[in-house]
């Protein structure tokens, strides 16, 4: 079959549904940490081949923009989760329960 | 660059390339969120890797060049490395021996299910129509670079202040004596 826009779109979205579970499922918040970085490579390829088969380089553009702030989220992100294991010394989500009620 | 444009050129080698990388992207998703044989996090990011590169794979059969190569550099070379690099400072030995939690799993499959099916539906609903026609555009360095710097100039200086913001707060989370 020929590999179409339906057919790009269609990987991205089962890659974004397997993002999801893993944020949803996992526990470990480095794993959670890398399932956001799955769902935000699924919109990645959503926008590249809009782009591509729109024959406009904008998705492209905002794509790269996309790889940008994740570099930096990724940063910041990890640097929150060691600043919290030395306080707790846990990077399991059930041990944060300091705003449950 | 022209090797790839011949290879690209067949009628038949792209859709056989994007089946297998389409097929090996998933896999190795899968193998990211759940991995029967091992629940160690340095697993979860070989296999990332895995994901960046073959989705680079999808990238080129899109004729996105450039975004093939920051992919591969920044995510498979400067994240991922970050990733190894925290969880070397973790102990992470306690974390392998708890199980995932069934409750969890089932509600997160029925909800992700959901979500999957309708994104799915909307898609065939979709009027046909753009598989016919043979796009022309190239994503090389060229045509990218002077689309960044002449219409998305402003977005591109706020991208660096936002970068700065992130290495200040970095520093600042990463003292010892976080207030």
């Amino acid at each position: 079959m020929h590999a179409g826009l339906e057919q790009y779109l269609t990987v991205s979205f089962l890659l974004f549904g397997l993002g999801l579970l893993g944020v949803i499922m996992r526990r470990n918040l480095l794993v959670i940490y890398m399932s956001l970085e799955l769902m935000l490579n699924a919109a990645n390829l959503a926008l590249v081949s809009f782009s591509r088969f729109n024959d406009k380089l904008d998705g492209q553009v905002l794509v790269f923009f996309i790889i940008t702030v994740a570099a930096a989220e990724v940063a910041v992100g990890l640097a929150l989760i060691v600043a919290l294991y030395r306080k707790r010394q846990s990077a399991h989500v059930e041990d944060l329960t300091t705003m449950k009620l | 660059m022209e090797a790839i444009n011949n290879l690209l050129g067949g009628s038949m080698v792209p859709d056989v390339l994007f089946y297998v990388f389409a097929a090996l992207t998933l896999l190795c998703g899968v193998l990211v969120v759940a991995n029967p044989f091992s629940r160690n996090p340095v697993t979860s990011a070989m296999f990332l890797v895995l994901t960046i590169i073959s989705m680079a794979g999808l990238f080129v059969l899109l004729h996105a060049f450039f975004l093939a190569a920051v992919q591969i550099i920044v995510y498979a070379g400067a994240v991922i490395v970050l990733f190894l690099f925290v969880i070397m400072l973790l102990d992470l030995k306690e974390e392998q021996r708890r199980k995932i939690k069934l409750f969890g799993a089932l509600t997160g499959l029925i909800s992700v299910g959901a979500i999957v099916v309708i994104s799915l539906k909307a898609l065939g609903a979709m009027p046909p129509g753009q598989n016919g026609t043979a796009p022309q555009l190239e994503g090389g360095t060229e045509a990218l670079g002077k689309l960044l710097f002449t219409q998305y100039v402003l977005p591109f200086e706020v991208v660096s202040v936002l970068l700065l913001v992130a290495m200040v707060g970095v520093i600042l989370l990463s003292r010892k004596d976080l207030k």
